[in-house]
C-alpha cells in the first residue's frame, strides 16, 4: 500500500561527507554493478558502445562549485541518491501500489512486477532519485541493497550498501538515523549533519555533512605587488622600475 | 517537463469529453434517440480516447488495473476510479435516453458530478506536485476544469453559456501563468538549499555527473524553447478563449459559429496544454546547472 507507515522507529539510510568525497564516482559504478545482477531488473544501458551511450543509474555524483564571501572558490563533489524520505512523495502518488516505504527499516523500495512505468513517481521526487528503466520500463531506485544488508551469504563486512563498501575516502556511512546512539546519528549530530531541500517537507533520513571549514591564509594575498616594501627589495623595485 | 504528446492529447480530449458527458448528465440539454445518441457517443469517445491515449504513456500498460487500486493516496489512482465510475454510471442514464426515450436524472446527475470530480483528480495530479512549483498552485484546478465545462458547454451547444465560461477560462489561465511565474521567482528551493552548500556561499554547478543525458535531463530537465512563451501563451489565450467567447458573442447561435469556436478553441487548448507541461520547471534542475530564477 501507497500509505506511509508510522515509524517503527528503525530508519536506515546513508551519511555522506561532503568533506571527504573526492569525485571518484566508484560509488556509482559499484552501485552500477552491484544492480545490474540479483535484485529487481537488471540496471540497463541504451548504445552503451556508440555515439550516444545512456542508462539509469541508483547513484550520481555532482560537483559544485561553491564561493563564499571574501574566499576562492571551493569544490565540492556531491553524490546524489534516494535519501529514503519519511514523508516520500513519491510513495503516496504511485497509483498501483508498486512503491512503497517498508515498516520496519524505512527503506523506500519499487515492486517492480506491479509498476506500470508511469513516471509519475520520478515526477514526484525533488531529488531526480528515480530513473526508468530503458530496457524492463520499470521504475529503478537506490534499494539501499537490501540483497546486501540482511544477506547472511556474504561475510559480515559486505553486509553493507556497495557504495559505502566501495567508497576509497569512507566518505560514505550506512546505519540507523533512527537511533540516536548509532555511530551516523553521533555523527551527524558531531558534524551538524543536514538534509538536502527540507523545504520541499519530505523528511530525508539521509543526512550531508558540511565540508570543514578552509584555512584562510592571513598574509597579503598572493599575486599582489610588493611595492612600497624597502631594504632590499624596496632598491630592486626602484632600480628596476628606472631602467 | 517533457511535453509528452500522449500527455497533452489525454488531458485535453477527456476534460472536452467529461466536460460534455457532465452537461448531458446533469439535464441541461436532454436529447433523446439517435440526437441522444450522436451526444454520448461524442463524449463516450472524446473521454474513453483520452484515457486510451493516457495508456499509451505506460511503460506496461497490461498492468493498468493496478492504478484502480491506491485511491486512498493516490490522485493518478483516484481518476482512474473517477473516470470508470462517471462513465459507468452515465450508462443507464445514456442508454436510457438512446434506446427508451426516458433520461434517468438521477443515475445523470450522479454521473455529472463524477464526471467534474475526474476532471479535478487529473489536474490534482499536477497540483500536488511540489517539486513542480508552477503546478503547485490552485489555479491548476482551475484552468483544468474551466476548459472542461467551456468546452463541455460549447459541445453541449449551449453557446451563451459557452461564451461565458470561455472568458472565466481565459481569466483562469491568464492567473495560471502569472502565479506560475511569480511561483517559479520566489522559489523556496535554490541551488544553495539543493545541495546545503548555501551556507557556505554561493553555488554553481561546476560539473555534470555525465556528459550524456539521462531520464532525468528528458524528462524533467527538458530546456524548450522559452524565448516563444509569451508568443505561444498569446495564442492560447486568444485560440483557446478570448476568440471562441468573442465568436458566441457576437455571431447568431448557429452551427458554424460553434464550429469554428471548437476548432480555435481545440487549438489554444493543445497549445496551452504544451506550455503547462514544456514551461513547468522541475526542481531536480538545481543539480543539473539550473539557477533558482
Amino acid at each position: 500500500m501507497t500509505d506511509l507507515p508510522t515509524s517503527a522507529g528503525r530508519k536506515l539510510g546513508l551519511v555522506i561527507d561532503l568533506d571527504i568525497c573526492v569525485g571518484c564516482h566508484a560509488c556509482v559504478t559499484s552501485c552500477k554493478e552491484w544492480n545490474s545482477q540479483g535484485y529487481g531488473a537488471p540496471l540497463a544501458d541504451v548504445d552503451a558502445y556508440g555515439a550516444a551511450p545512456e542508462g539509469a543509474f541508483l547513484n550520481r555524483v555532482h560537483s559544485f562549485e561553491v564561493t563564499p564571501e571574501n574566499a576562492p572558490p571551493q569544490l565540492v563533489h556531491f553524490p546524489r541518491s534516494c535519501l529514503h524520505c519519511e514523508d516520500a512523495p513519491c510513495v503516496t502518488v504511485c497509483p498501483t501500489g508498486a512503491s512503497h516505504k517498508r515498516a520496519e527499516d524505512g527503506i523506500v523500495l519499487v515492486e517492480e512486477s506491479m509498476c506500470i512505468g508511469c513516471g509519475l513517481c520520478a515526477w514526484a521526487c525533488p531529488y531526480g532519485a528515480r530513473e526508468m528503466d530503458p530496457a524492463e520500463q520499470v521504475m529503478k531506485k537506490c534499494t539501499l541493497c537490501v540483497d546486501r544488508i540482511y544477506n547472511e551469504n556474504l561475510p559480515p563486512e559486505d553486509r553493507e550498501p556497495s557504495c559505502v563498501r566501495a567508497c576509497p575516502t569512507g566518505a560514505r556511512h550506512f546505519g540507523d538515523l533512527g537511533d540516536p546512539s548509532s555511530a551516523v546519528s553521533q555523527l551527524v549530530a558531531a558534524r551538524e549533519g543536514f538534509d538536502l531541500m527540507p523545504e520541499q517537507g519530505t523528511k530525508p533520513v539521509n543526512k550531508y555533512l558540511p565540508p570543514r571549514e578552509k584555512d584562510r591564509a592571513t598574509a597579503a594575498p598572493a599575486l599582489e605587488p610588493v611595492g612600497g616594501a624597502g631594504g632590499f627589495l624596496g632598491w630592486l623595485d626602484r632600480a628596476l622600475s628606472r631602467l | 517537463m517533457h511535453p509528452a504528446g500522449s500527455l497533452i492529447i489525454f488531458t485535453v480530449l477527456s476534460g472536452l469529453g467529461f466536460g460534455l458527458l457532465a452537461f448531458l448528465g446533469a439535464g441541461i440539454v436532454r436529447p433523446v434517440g439517435w440526437d441522444a445518441f450522436a451526444w454520448f457517443a461524442a463524449g463516450y469517445a472524446l473521454a474513453g480516447g483520452g484515457l486510451l491515449a493516457s495508456v499509451f504513456h505506460l511503460g506496461h500498460p497490461e498492468r493498468a488495473l493496478l492504478a484502480f487500486t491506491q485511491w486512498r493516496t493516490s490522485w493518478l489512482s483516484r481518476e482512474a476510479v473517477l473516470a470508470a465510475a462517471a462513465l459507468g454510471v452515465m450508462a443507464p442514464h445514456a442508454a436510457g435516453s438512446v434506446f427508451f426515450a426516458q433520461p434517468l436524472p438521477v443515475f445523470g446527475a450522479i454521473a455529472a458530478l463524477l464526471c467534474l470530480a475526474t476532471v479535478i483528480a487529473t489536474s490534482m495530479i499536477y497540483a500536488t506536485i511540489r517539486a513542480v512549483p508552477r503546478w503547485h498552485h490552485w489555479t491548476t484546478p482551475a484552468v483544468f476544469l474551466a476548459a472542461a465545462l467551456a468546452g463541455g458547454a460549447l459541445l453541449a451547444g449551449q453557446l451563451r453559456l459557452a461564451g461565458a465560461l470561455f472568458a472565466v477560462l481565459a481569466v483562469a489561465l491568464a492567473l495560471h501563468w502569472q502565479a506560475g511565474d511569480w511561483r517559479w521567482r520566489d522559489a523556496e528551493s535554490t541551488p544553495g538549499s539543493a545541495t546545503g552548500l548555501g551556507r557556505i556561499g554561493r553555488v554553481r554547478l561546476f560539473e555534470r555527473p555525465h556528459t550524456g543525458a539521462n531520464y532525468i535531463t528528458r524528462e524533467m530537465v527538458h530546456v524548450v524553447g522559452r524565448r516563444h512563451s509569451a508568443k505561444l501563451r498569446l495564442i492560447a489565450l486568444l485560440g483557446g478563449a478570448i476568440l471562441p467567447a468573442t465568436l458566441l458573442a457576437l455571431m447568431p447561435p448557429s452551427l458554424l459559429a460553434a464550429g469554428a469556436a471548437l476548432a480555435l478553441h481545440l487549438a489554444g487548448m493543445l497549445a496551452a496544454r504544451w506550455l503547462f507541461f514544456a514551461e513547468a520547471e522541475h526542481v531536480v534542475g538545481l543539480y543539473y546547472g539550473r539557477s533558482s530564477a
